[in-house]
């Protein structure tokens, strides 16, 4: 076993407690529920939501154990339910056909295959610039002009929400980090461990201190108190999880924090829509959490920023 | 080895049916809702779905519970699918479906007949009796009276109704190519033809059973959605009752 399967080791064996630690908590707030000191419903919610995270956690490990590959298939399977549940909500009709198909078939597989050979120039310009250009013009040639431009524009966001950013996830493996050769892996557990505990603990505070809304037209749950503790909260624990990252304690803590805070408010954006479309979540598949991007939109908005700036600041290409 | 022939025969067809499911699953995560009757069937039950692709039977066929999907039938055009030695197996041996020669080609009653065979074998029926897929401009087109006879043939079998939403987005008219999208198959309270009702007024009943299980979100892709959601439903309810209106209309003219 090498250095790096050995820090995903203890990485595993840190969330696994943490996780264990929601369980007992879980069993504890479902007693008080049954002796009545607490909303039955609020129990049930937060065990479900364990019990998905205990499933998300390990597809998640399985998926970082088997390395590049893993990661890379991984995305690519959640950037496919992420299109799914996205179109979903959109307006696209049978005059767009072609064009919603040659996304999710074409657009898709070639983007994270660009990704596996890891060709940037490529990669980083083809969904918004050729996919842009090119599905507009599949829409255009069946020739029916009501409301195109809404269409087109919203399989455009449906590609750049759940495939291209999304995928700065995996494309961090690309990254030449001199002194961190072989350990980009490390960075993706990083970025993903500090947006979803972030996500987490601004649930957590937002039930425990929550008093006043952040964005009442948006979303009604999230409020000022969660979003800073929750958002600090993830500060501290990215400054402690240095280890995985090429930084220093105080380095890994403002990438987490930016990291959070894009995570955050791309929760917003996301809320946005989904309130525009008159739905509470994106889909169904993940019981007590809703659909995939309902736990990938903070991922979605920060992996682009945190690539980028890693790219810029600490990267040889 | 007739045996042996008959047991790779089932094999291979119980393959190809978890293989259409895994398909279905992965294209549309449908999901049952199971919101008038329960997921359990002591007798036999007829599902009457609005149609609106090719795929709709087999959206309704994967979200059944195994036991239940086990003994349920869908009743399918004998000509669609006896046209290659693919689709006859498949609707022969993974769907077990029930032929009938296409409403108005034929004698109905023939087709009424295979129908109530199957039943009172012990089978579920899966039909829809819009006869054909819907051509998108209303949510429901009229009903054939096939529905009606079948519930007086068979005293006693519950009429199941079931609204298969968002699937005709998946794989609209004309296309081979599914697109995903997430899909949800509602199952109402059955329903009966009363003592004395007739064939017009329960074919209204049975649609309006149909209508009621659309989603109230329903039409986020739809094309009169740009309305805020209360609107929006107020709205719905709107268009569906005039639909009613004109689906009755129609019914009584002809």
């Amino acid at each position: 076993m090498n250095a790096v399967d050995q820090t995903l080791m203890l990485l595993f064996a840190g969330y696994g407690g943490l996780l264990m630690l929601f369980t007992l908590t879980g069993r504890v707030l479902a007693g008080a529920a049954a002796a009545g000191r607490l909303d039955r419903a609020l129990a049930e919610n937060f065990n479900t939501r364990t019990h998905a995270w205990w499933v998300m956690a390990a597809l998640g490990s399985i998926a970082l154990m088997a390395g590049r590959t893993g990661v890379i298939v991984a995305f690519a399977l959640i950037s496919l339910a992420a299109m799914r549940e996205f179109l979903t909500l959109t307006r696209f009709r049978a005059a767009d056909h072609w064009a919603v198909a040659a996304a999710v078939f074409v657009v898709l597989p070639l983007h994270y295959a660009l990704i596996w050979v890891d060709f940037y120039a490529v990669y980083s310009i083809m969904i918004p610039v050729y996919a842009f250009l090119g599905l507009p013009i599949l829409s255009a040639l069946r020739g029916e002009a009501d409301g195109f431009l809404t269409r087109i524009a919203e399989v455009q966001w449906a590609l750049m929400v759940s495939v291209f950013c999304l995928s700065h996830v995996p494309a961090l493996m690309s990254l030449q980090i001199p002194g961190f050769e072989g350990a980009n892996i490390l960075l993706i557990a990083f970025l993903i461990v500090v947006v979803q505990f972030s996500d987490v603990m601004q649930y957590v505070w937002g039930k425990i201190a929550g008093r006043h809304p952040v964005a009442p037209g948006l979303s009604p749950s999230k409020t000022v108190e969660g979003t800073v503790g929750g958002i600090l909260t993830a500060g501290l624990i990215g400054g402690a999880l240095f280890w995985l990252t090429p930084w220093s304690p105080l380095q890994a803590m403002a990438m987490a924090l930016l990291a959070a805070v894009m995570g955050f408010l791309g929760g917003l954006v996301m809320s946005a829509i989904k309130r525009d479309r008159g739905v509470k979540d994106w889909g169904h598949v993940i019981p007590g959490h809703g659909g995939v991007l309902d736990r990938m939109d903070s991922v979605i908005f920060a992996a682009p920023v945190f690539f980028h700036v890693t790219r810029y600041f600490w990267s040889l290409s | 080895m007739r045996r042996l022939g008959h047991l790779a025969t089932r094999g291979i067809a119980w393959a190809m049916g978890k293989a259409i499911i895994l398909l279905a699953h992965v294209v549309t995560a449908p999901r049952a809702v199971w919101q008038g009757v329960a997921p359990v069937e002591e007798r036999a039950r007829i599902y009457f779905a609005n149609h609106t692709s090719n795929a709709d039977f087999v959206l309704v066929w994967s979200v059944l519970p195994n036991a239940i999907r086990a003994r349920t039938r869908p009743v399918a055009a004998a000509d669609y699918w006896g046209r290659t030695p693919l689709r006859r197996f498949l609707i022969r041996h993974v769907f077990r479906g029930v032929l009938v020669e296409r409403c108005g080609m034929r004698d109905p009653q023939i087709a009424c007949n295979a129908m109530a065979d199957a039943v009172r074998e012990g089978s579920s029926l899966i039909v829809f009796p819009e006869g054909t897929r819907n051509d998108g401009t209303r949510p429901l087109g009229p009903l054939k009276p096939g529905l009606y006879h079948l519930g007086r043939a068979l005293p006693g079998v519950e009429l199941v109704p079931v609204w298969i939403d968002n699937l005709n987005r998946v794989l609209p008219k004309g296309s081979v190519v599914p697109v995903p999208l997430l899909c949800s198959v509602h199952f109402g309270a059955p329903i009966r033809p009363r003592a004395g009702e007739g064939k017009e007024a329960f074919l209204v009943r049975a649609a309006e059973a149909l209508v009621a299980l659309r989603p109230a979100g329903d039409g986020a892709g739809g094309c009169d959605s740009d309305l805020p959601p209360t609107a929006e439903a107020d709205n719905d309810t709107n268009t569906d009752s005039r639909a009613m209106t004109a689906l009755n209309d129609r019914r009584i003219a002809a």
